[in-house]
């Protein structure tokens, strides 16, 4: 690897100044990004992990009653402290990568890169989370703007993800057989308002919500309420592993299994 | 360069790293700790894996000034005190758990983890746990039926396949 200067902060007072240098990149727990750098497709001059930044580590419950997560907090400690409160996400966290990968890798690293075949950015999407960083909240409907694209700025950091807490939920994940990354995952998230399903892995535009199918299940939340309901494959990712109509049709597939396991 | 300090298998440990340098790097080139092993280097075949403050990781995809103050394992502080294989060791020998033995010290290591987080893993959960851990010869079979016998379980019955 190119050699670059490593940052290690410890408040994220002092990530914010390290992320204000010219060629700065924030490192969570470095499970993309360092095979990113490794290949040279970044190549970032200074590089400001944020694992040692004890105030964004940890789950909690907010005093509204969301769970609320630290941004440099691995995937291991969400599945593992999250289980009891929103067993949905716990459950998502826990089948990311490998166990590993689950132990560095963090929910804010996930949601920073926005890659469209994460995990994360589905949960975060069908729960209506907020990504607090160093500035502002962002909505999550406003937080995920296409492929490895969102709303954060230069330099800007998410410090906590908080979640409303659905009545039911479930994650599925049709896993790519290589990669083990979702070729397509479902999030369904059932709250007092309405039902919330976000689609990941599919979509050219990265993570996005299936109102169709959102309609559908706030009227009655079962499988057999999306009998008929299908996505269009137009705008679909279409690559050596599934053509755009398989992906398509694995979204109605796997947000029935979705519903079926919440229910 | 800056200086990291961490303790590696129970012993104070230091030296010069530059920002790049990968926490595998550190172990084997300063330390000369060689059993862990470099396979793929992007994190996919977990021949790299050690312990980290307890928990199994890819020494590959971690840089050695992260690990600054950390309690690092590796395969070579598993042994019991006399120097005698443990029991996953021990289990991965009687049970033919390898062949060539270079994917052996990230699987020892990483079922070290499983065991240490569920001591009584079935065949499922085991190979589960195994996702990030790739061995190009024995098909696995024999590396599961090490584990479950480390585990305390009769694996007496199970066929090799």
């Amino acid at each position: 690897m190119y050699n670059f200067d490593l940052v290690r902060p410890t408040t994220i007072a002092d990530a914010v100044a390290a992320m204000g240098q010219e060629g700065a990149q924030a490192l969570g727990g470095g499970q993309t990004l360092l095979p990113t750098m490794k290949q040279r497709l970044a190549s970032p001059e200074t590089v400001v992990s944020l694992t040692a930044i004890g105030e964004m580590q940890g789950v909690c419950i907010s005093d509204d009653g969301k769970l609320c997560i630290g941004g440099a907090t691995p995937h291991a400690v969400v599945a593992r402290e999250a289980g009891s409160k929103y067993p949905g996400l716990a459950g998502l966290a826990s089948h990311i990568g490998d166990p590993a990968v689950r132990a560095r890798g963090t929910i804010g690293g996930s949601l920073a890169n926005n890659d469209p075949s994460a995990c994360y950015p589905s949960a975060a999407l069908a729960s209506g989370a907020t990504i607090i960083t160093n500035t502002r909240e962002i909505a999550a409907d406003d937080y995920f703007q296409g492929m490895f694209t969102t709303a954060l700025e230069e330099g800007e950091i998410i410090t906590e993800v908080r979640f409303p807490i659905p009545e039911v939920s479930n994650y599925q994940k049709f896993e790519q057989p290589a990669s083990r990354f979702a070729l397509v995952g479902v999030f369904v998230a059932k709250y007092a308002d309405g039902v919330r399903v976000a689609v990941t892995g599919a979509s050219e535009e990265g993570v996005f919500r299936w109102s169709e199918a959102e309609a559908a299940l706030g009227k009655d939340f079962s499988a057999s309420a999306l009998e008929g309901l299908t996505v269009p494959a137009d705008g679909m990712i279409g690559d050596l592993h599934g053509s755009k109509a398989y992906r398509a049709h694995l979204v109605g597939v796997m947000t029935k299994r979705a519903v079926t396991a919440a229910a | 360069m800056v200086q990291v300090k961490m303790t590696v298998n129970g012993k104070a440990a230091s030296g010069d790293v530059e920002g790049r340098t990968l926490l595998v790097q550190f172990l084997r080139e300063n330390l000369h700790l060689t059993g862990t092993h470099v396979g793929c280097d992007t994190s996919q075949c977990g021949a790299c894996v050690v312990h980290v403050n307890g928990n199994a990781i890819k020494a590959c995809t971690m840089l050695a000034a992260e690990a600054e103050g950390a309690e690092v394992l590796t395969i070579e502080g598993v042994a019991n005190d006399d120097g005698s294989l443990n029991t996953v060791q021990q289990a991965f020998q009687d049970h033919h758990g390898l062949q060539c033995g270079f994917c052996t010290p990230g699987m020892v290591m990483t079922a070290t983890a499983l065991l240490k987080e569920n001591p009584n893993p079935t065949e499922a959960e085991i190979r589960d746990y195994l996702e990030g851990n790739i061995c190009r010869c024995t098909g696995y079979h024999n590396i599961v039926k090490a584990i479950m016998a480390a585990a305390g379980q009769d694996v007496s019955r199970i066929a090799a396949e």
